[in-house]
């Protein structure tokens, strides 16, 4: 098969998964009456709503291609960033290094990935960022909380610029026998990351009892994220043929993905409640904020990339 | 005019503007909506809130020092915003500088206004300004709609020039009731606590 054919099939079969999900959403609302299952399952039809504007704006994007490709994603990262710093207090002296965070930082990681710069990808942030912002603040002359304000700052940017770019920068891994075909390697980790997240709701939806950190994220329970994950580590597996990897490899991949997601939805968790949020924001409909949707992504993308990278170019 | 449109256009990319009616509707009534304010966002964001019917139909006042000083400035509020100037410095101390405002209601518009006169660096508004009393008075049919704008102090606060887009809902209020031979001091505080009260 072609890279073209595959693509094609993927979106078929996930429009398939998604017509199968509205028409579930349909017969349980036709079904259920009591109240609370009412709202249970109108939020439920709501997110599968979203998804189908989900897929449909990244299937677009990715037909249009490379370019829009990675448009997409620094768009993602705006309005992450953006929910971030809503719920996080600064000051009028960050005032310059959150303009320049927005307007500069965020262009330039992701054109630095369209140029296929690699070097300064990995550590613009890390490094220049990191320096330059608390220099820029620091000529405010405002020193009340100057380090947590500058650490809240650093902290958003590397989660929802740094982390999630780690996305569209798979396609600029080199695979020997891979060819050109990273939009699909791409695709395959938001594939297993937002299986792994469905998958963990349904399950917890249905057999969920055991909460795992009832603090933290009081939805998620043992017995969710058990049959959540391996539900995904098995689609995982059984997707290998779009991937670099063989069947086994695959599941492994799968599995670090899925294990890192959890990690990065129970850490942003925690994030959002000392910020005395439920949701980052309310731009997707049923599922909250773009980082409710991105949370476990923009954990699991950079350890994938890495993985692949180190092993496998 | 096309600006306006960009405008608009401009503000719920970067800051939302979205909307949330607590305790009036959207609805074709004559009204004041009186919101804090703390940046140039202010006016257009709570402008693009509006439903577009109503958004022609609502004009906004502003400072004629400080909008009327250049050709740029000028355009932007009176053709993009389709604002009426007001002389808040009372060049002329004989004429009422609410005059046109009341030109304004009695030609059946509705108003947006922003009582504390100016911009400032906060969340929660400072004292109001008579301006909302004297037109409450000689007004008594219109509604007055207390409006409260998030976040915008933080994003493009007076002094700055590059914004920083955070989100922003507009909170709008129940319509303020009116006592009647209250006075002006009693007045202004309640009408800014109605905005105050929308802040949480």
């Amino acid at each position: 098969m072609t890279l073209a054919q595959k693509f094609y099939w993927l979106i078929g079969g996930i429009v398939v998964l998604l017509i199968v999900a509205t028409a579930i959403g349909r017969i349980l609302r036709a079904r259920v009456h009591d109240e609370a299952a009412a709202a249970v399952v109108d939020n439920l039809i709501a997110r599968v709503r979203a998804w189908w504007w989900m897929v449909g704006v990244f299937a677009v994007a990715l037909t249009i291609g490379r370019s829009a490709t990675i448009a997409m994603f620094a768009l993602i990262s705006f309005y992450a960033l953006r929910e971030f710093l809503t719920l996080t207090p600064t000051k009028l002296g960050d005032h310059r290094a959150l303009s320049l965070s927005f307007f500069v930082l965020i262009p330039v990681q992701y054109l630095l990935i369209a140029t296929d710069w690699y070097g300064l990808f990995s550590i613009f942030i890390p490094v220049y960022g990191f320096l330059l912002l608390p220099s820029v603040s620091v000529l405010a002359h405002d020193t009340e909380h100057f380090l947590e304000r500058s650490a809240k700052i650093q902290w958003g940017l590397m989660i929802t610029v740094y982390c999630i770019s780690h996305v569209p920068a798979l396609l600029l891994l080199e695979i020997p026998g891979y060819g050109g075909a990273t939009p699909l390697l791409m695709f395959y980790l938001l594939l297993v990351v937002q299986m792994s997240d469905v998958l963990q709701y349904v399950c917890g939806k249905l057999f969920g009892r055991t909460k795992i950190a009832p603090a933290v994220s009081p939805s998620k329970t043992v017995e969710g994220f058990v049959g959540g994950a391996a539900g995904a580590v098995v689609i995982g597996a059984a997707m290998w043929w779009i991937t670099p990897f063989t069947p086994l490899q695959a599941a492994g991949m799968a599995a670090i993905i899925v294990l890192m997601g959890f990690l990065g939805g129970l850490v942003l968790s925690a994030v959002k409640r000392s910020l005395g949020a439920k949701d980052w924001g309310s731009m997707i409909e049923g599922h909250g904020g773009v980082l409710d949707r991105m949370d476990s992504v923009s954990f699991a993308a950079p350890i994938f990339f890495h993985v692949t990278r180190y092993f496998f170019t | 005019m096309w600006l306006s449109y960009v405008l608009i256009a401009s503000v719920r990319v970067l800051f939302g503007a979205t909307p949330r009616w607590l305790g009036s509707q959207p609805a074709p009534q004559q009204r004041i909506y009186f919101a804090n304010h703390t940046s140039h966002i202010d006016t257009v964001a709570l402008w693009s809130a509006l439903p577009p019917d109503l958004r022609a139909k609502t004009r906004t006042a502003a400072a004629a020092d400080y909008w009327g000083t250049s050709v740029l400035k000028r355009t932007i509020a009176l053709k993009a915003l389709n604002a009426v100037l007001i002389d808040r410095k009372r060049a002329d101390p004989s004429a009422d500088p609410l005059q046109p405002l009341y030109e304004l209601l009695e030609a059946g518009q509705s108003l947006i206004i922003f009582p504390e006169g100016t911009r400032l660096p906060q969340a929660l508004p400072g004292p109001f300004k008579s301006g909302l009393f004297h037109l409450a008075r000689r007004f008594p049919h219109v509604e007055l709609i207390p409006v409260y704008l998030d976040n915008l102090h933080r994003s493009l606060p007076k002094g700055t020039l590059f914004p920083v887009p955070l989100i922003c809902t507009v909170r709008f209020g129940a319509p303020l009731a009116r006592i009647a031979d209250e006075d002006k001091s009693a007045f202004l505080e309640r009408a800014r606590n109605a905005v105050i009260g929308l802040a949480t």
